[in-house]
């Protein structure tokens, strides 16, 4: 007996000793197939440019990124997440795109020992109460966009505006943050059936309602059928669009085409950011994949860049929990943000801009940046988290 | 609601009928007439979306991309029915459900694999990209006019051949009886080859009349798919009449369900119809079989 565990226990203090030596593992969960498949490769690619420029290393120490499909349903997103902590030992989940399957990820593997860093889903949950330190989002929290947009519309006296959104939680959570700072007259919201083809019905109840504005968060498909549809129905002069960046971003642009020019977005990043990390990564990104960044590319690439600076400041030793959490609660790294800072919740405190959908030197949709909208903006939720210590 | 409203959104959901009629055409005939539930209906649609951006893509010529799509339709409609489906019309209909069903995956692979996931853009040439004022302070747009009159006339087009030809005579009679019709001597593999090539350009057809109007994308078959079925159940499986009538009540239902009613209401205002003709007939409006 003691001749077998010998070598074994050898072998576990050995591989303990070296772990400076052993990659980091990274599981990168998203959605890669179906209609939202492009989001999942958005994501990566973003991510992966960021690794590849970094001699593909995080803190030192190489990297094994792990990748999985949860097909943009959060039972399917729950098993391959467990199977990426449980066997293939992933110490850091990224890549998850949709809430809802954030949500029925998070708790176990949390529960798991992995740490979650967000390169895009948001949930308000995870900002408030559930809050966790092990959880970090580098993104946003999925109201902030809206909440910067009715800032913005607020300051501008835009006095009516009518809403549409899908009839899904993130559909009602973006309408609902646009409510919440945006203290003019809504004259119509409506809520359509999630992956409507035909907008036409609501297109007209929008001309009869005769808004100032028109505030809408529809995601991929629906929103290049949206935005085309109310371009050739002729309102886009008398009651303009104004959406957060995901409704207008290049996932979505290259395919409405000249029907987005002159829509507004909120962003807390667009592909004209004027900062050189922010020229450099576009120029690198479209060298590399051969088209313009979205948003989402851009968050993964600076969550990349994140659990970088933060493994590097503890010398690469992420087993280290605590030192890894805290590294990452002061991490400070060049974001392609500008302003960039975890709050006290491990969502970020980042800056909003108004941009507005022009073309660019070759004649391609791209989203301008016209004037900041808030600095340091926090999410509505900060107040509610009571972070755990270790 | 002002009557230029009531007007407006009864157009609107005419308009969205007709659109659907173009899809449901040729999937009603297939399944009335060869008894074979061809759930690829929706992915011949977004072959032919994408042939017709593709064409425009590479020529810049709208006109090329409404004639190349009902044809990459037909030819990927012919390909499959000789290559694959044709082995399927005497087994029962829950192997037809699994080999299209399976079919659906694979073209939609197959066109990530070429096309990518970007989804697409279709322009519309200047003449109807604009808006005409057909009711006095409501413009509607030019282009949803042209898929109203592209879909009366296939629909009148449709009538013609099956209520006033030959050949017609011999899709009816296939369709109210098959081995009868076989026993006086129509060729039936040859009409059936030949009904789903004209069901499939349909559906091409279908698919580049959205592409300016929806994202041209992969997946993009499977929601108009469900809708289309819908259709077809209600208007009576095999009937070009019922899936006409049953295309334009699925319209205009649906579009003063998702106006006049809750979300979640609205959104099931189609479904809950369906359920309501059914009950009283359960064959559908207008059945072909008697």
């Amino acid at each position: 007996m003691r001749i077998v565990l010998a070598p074994a226990l050898a072998l576990t203090l050995l591989s303990s000793a070296a772990f400076a030596a052993d990659p980091v593992k990274i599981g990168f969960l998203s959605t890669f197939s179906g209609p939202s498949g492009q989001l999942g490769q958005e994501l990566l690619d973003g991510f992966n440019l960021a690794l590849e420029q970094n001699g593909k290393t995080i803190g030192g120490r190489p990297v094994e990124v792990i990748q999985g499909d949860d097909q943009a349903k959060p039972d399917v997103g729950r098993q391959v997440a467990d199977k990426m902590i449980e066997q293939n030992k992933a110490q850091i989940l990224t890549g998850i795109n949709f809430s809802n399957v954030m949500l029925a990820v998070a708790k176990p593997a949390l529960d798991a020992g992995a740490f979650i860093v967000s390169s895009n889903a948001g949930p308000s949950q995870y900002a408030g109460a559930q809050c966790n330190p092990h959880f970090f989002a580098a993104s946003f929290q999925n109201d902030t966009a809206s909440e910067a947009m009715g800032v913005y519309l607020t300051a501008k006296g835009v006095k009516k505006v009518y809403l549409l959104a899908p009839n899904y939680p993130a559909g009602k959570d973006f309408l609902a943050g646009f409510k919440r700072t945006y203290k003019g007259q809504i004259v119509g919201e409506t809520y359509t059936t999630f992956g409507q083809l035909d907008y036409a019905a609501e297109i007209a109840q929008v001309r009869a309602a005769a808004p100032d504005a028109v505030y809408f968060f529809y995601p991929g498909g629906m929103g290049i059928n949206f935005v085309k549809q109310y371009d050739q129905a002729g309102l886009k002069n008398s009651a303009p669009l104004y959406g957060p960046s995901f409704s207008l971003d290049q996932t979505v642009l290259p395919a409405i085409g000249d029907a987005a020019v002159g829509a507004y977005a909120s962003a807390f990043w667009a592909e004209t950011m004027d900062n050189p990390q922010s020229r450099k990564f576009v120029a690198d990104f479209e060298a590399r994949y051969h088209r313009i960044p979205s948003s989402n590319a851009a968050v993964a690439y600076d969550t990349a860049r994140i659990l970088d600076v933060a493994a590097t400041a503890i010398g690469g030793k992420i087993e280290d929990k605590a030192a890894f959490r805290k590294a990452l609660e002061t991490v400070k790294f060049t974001s392609l943000r500008g302003n960039f800072a975890f709050n006290a919740n491990h969502y970020p405190i980042q800056d909003f801009y108004l941009a507005q959908i022009a073309k660019d030197a070759k004649g391609r949709p791209v989203m301008a940046i016209r004037e900041k909208i808030d600095t340091g903006h926090q999410d509505a939720y900060v107040g509610q988290c009571k972070m755990a210590a270790d | 609601m002002t009557s230029s409203l009531l007007i407006e959104q009864l157009l609107n959901g005419v308009q969205f009928g007709v659109m659907l009629f173009l899809m449901s055409a040729g999937l009603t005939l297939v399944f009335g007439i060869m008894n074979f539930i061809n759930l690829a209906h929706g992915s011949l649609y977004m072959i032919g979306a994408f042939a017709g951006a593709a064409t425009q893509a590479a020529t810049g010529s709208f006109l090329l991309a409404v004639v190349a799509a009902p044809l990459a339709g037909a030819v990927a409609g012919l390909a499959l029915e000789r290559g694959l489906f044709q082995r399927f019309y005497a087994r029962d209909h829950l192997d037809q459900v699994l080999v299209t069903f399976g079919t659906i995956l694979a073209l939609n692979e197959a066109t990530r694999i070429v096309f990518g996931l970007t989804p697409l853009r279709m322009n519309l040439p200047d003449a109807l990209a604009g808006h005409v004022e057909i009711i006095p302070g409501v413009p509607y747009p030019t282009f949803r006019l042209v898929i109203l009159g592209v879909g009366l006339a296939v629909a009148a087009l449709l009538y013609v051949v099956i209520m006033r030809t030959r050949i017609g005579m011999w899709v009816r009679a296939g369709a109210s009886d098959r081995p009868i019709a076989s026993a006086m001597g129509v060729n039936v593999p040859l009409v059936f080859a030949a009904l789903f090539g004209v069901g499939a350009a349909l559906a091409g057809l279908a698919g580049v009349m959205a592409g300016p109007i929806l994202s041209v994308q992969v997946g993009m078959g499977e929601p108009i798919l469900i809708l289309a079925l819908v259709v077809t159940v209600i208007g009576g499986i095999g009937s070009i009449r019922g899936a006409f009538v049953a295309a334009l009540l699925v319209g205009i239902v649906d579009t003063f369900g998702r106006i006049l009613l809750t979300p979640a209401l609205g959104g099931m205002a189609i479904f809950m119809m369906m359920a309501a003709i059914l009950a009283f007939r359960p064959k559908g409006l207008f059945p072909a079989h008697g």
